[in-house]
């Protein structure tokens, strides 16, 4: 218990720090050396690095495979306890609002919003993939869901499309490309160790994609857009390089 | 034979000296940038002291390291293409054999091991092969967990993710201690310095 409350603790702290941190790319210790604002957003070296992010992006892009699997799991290799994370601390999660529904947007067909009946209603996959924080560590968990590739299908979205985007209840924001939004392990997810989704883990839907970083992994899903413009998100917006493509 | 019998050696030439220096401030942008991502997940009961970290937070220190790798990577396939083609490594690198390591080792240590700025000794030979072998697996480590799906051959040769990770993190460690002996090394014969700049001197009188 007393551990426990201590790892808490830490992590609070390293929530206030990532927010307190977050005024954009800035130099760190040699800026200190050389006199440079902390603060700027516009030096040379902050442009610099922001261009070798893009670079970075369309590396990635190229990179990826689009049948290429994360390894997969066993039961009994599956991380426990698993480890919880947001960019806020967890008395901060929000229960599902009693209105929910998940709206679509963009460049679809139907519009329609989906609740979560008719999300059960889909064909239903499930996956034990290791999970990857940005910041290093990993865990090994389940999760079960819609094939993301069978709801753009279903709503009719343009699979030519640059982006599709994901807009949360938790104030949370992220954004992925066409090709791992129709890649065969990324889900919508319903289930997280076999159970529906709990607010801790992302109820009533989380995205769970094996082939990118944590942090693209939005949880509390409210709204879908496809769209061709650059949607970013809100660690993306900070610095995080989007593509995070594991 | 004395050194005016030896044939001239043309000490480090401008490929060597340029790339040297161009990989140095790379790997050190690499290891400084790579503490902070270290510092967001510590493997091990410490931290690196925020203000030696480079980029200030997570998500800078990460695009520092993502930025800084395509400078490593291609200043190292220059360079190993150049030692490999000039000759540098067969010339200056091999043969590497342990009794003269054991030999000018010992030599070192007790400060009787001269320095012939013409040729590397038996300890920088391995000193410099081992950093050069260090860093391609640290590029080649580094590259498996950045992509441990599209290079899953190569994550699972370093053992997986979490293993890739501890390797990545003692090649650095490696690197880093080569980066003090060097630097030791340095301060002790300066003149070797001024050869990794200006190249060798020259042998003739000037016109």
């Amino acid at each position: 218990m007393k551990d426990f409350r201590k790892k808490f603790a830490t992590e609070i702290a390293r929530v206030e720090r990532r927010n307190f941190l977050r005024g954009g790319l800035s130099l760190g210790a040699l800026s200190l050396l050389a006199g440079c604002d902390l603060s700027s957003n516009d030096s040379l070296i902050d442009r610099t690095l922001w261009a070798m992010l893009r670079f970075n992006d369309r590396v990635q892009a190229a990179l990826f495979d689009p049948n290429k699997l994360a390894e997969t799991f066993s039961r009994a290799q599956i991380t426990k306890p698993f480890r919880w994370n947001a960019y806020y601390p967890m008395a901060q999660i929000r229960a599902v609002p009693a209105d929910w529904k998940l709206d679509v947007s963009g460049l679809v067909d139907d519009d329609t919003s989906w609740d979560l009946p008719r999300l059960l209603a889909m064909p239903q996959e499930s996956q034990i993939t290791r999970h990857i924080c940005v910041e290093g560590w990993s865990q090994i968990g389940e999760w079960s869901g819609v094939p993301l590739r069978h709801f753009l299908k279903a709503v009719g979205a343009d699979r030519r499309a640059r982006y599709v985007a994901f807009e949360c209840f938790d104030d949370y924001s992220s954004s992925i490309d066409m090709a791992s939004a129709l890649h065969p392990q990324t889900l919508l997810a319903l289930d997280f160790e076999t159970v529906p989704l709990t607010p801790t883990w992302g109820a009533p839907v989380r995205l769970r994609i094996p082939t990118k970083l944590g942090f693209k992994n939005p949880k509390n899903i409210a709204a879908i857009t496809v769209t061709n413009d650059y949607p970013g998100g809100y660690w993306e917006d900070q610095g995080y390089n989007w593509f995070s493509g594991s | 034979m004395t050194p005016a019998q030896t044939s001239p050696l043309p000490g480090p030439d401008i490929v060597v000296r340029l790339t040297h220096w161009v990989g140095a401030a790379a790997m050190i942008c690499m290891i400084l940038s790579g503490w902070q991502i270290y510092n967001a997940s510590p493997i091990l009961p410490f931290l690196f002291p925020h203000w030696i970290t480079l980029g200030g937070w997570l998500g800078a220190g990460i695009a520092w390291h993502i930025a800084a790798m395509w400078v490593l990577m291609a200043d190292g396939l220059i360079y190993l293409a150049w030692g490999v083609l000039s000759g540098h490594f067969r010339r200056d690198l091999w043969p590497i054999s342990p009794r003269a390591f054991i030999r000018d080792l010992i030599a070192a240590l007790t400060f009787r091991l001269k320095h012939d700025l013409t040729r590397y000794n038996a300890v920088q030979k391995v000193l410099y092969a081992g950093v050069l072998l260090a860093a391609t697996l640290a590029v080649l480590s580094g590259l498996s967990i950045w992509k441990p799906v599209q290079l899953g051959w190569l994550t699972a040769l370093f053992g997986g993710y979490p293993t890739a990770r501890i390797i990545h993190f003692c090649l650095m460690s490696a690197i880093t201690a080569f980066l003090f002996v060097h630097l030791t090394l340095v301060a002790l014969v300066p003149a070797t310095l001024r050869h990794m700049i200006l190249g060798a001197p020259r042998r003739t009188a000037q016109p």
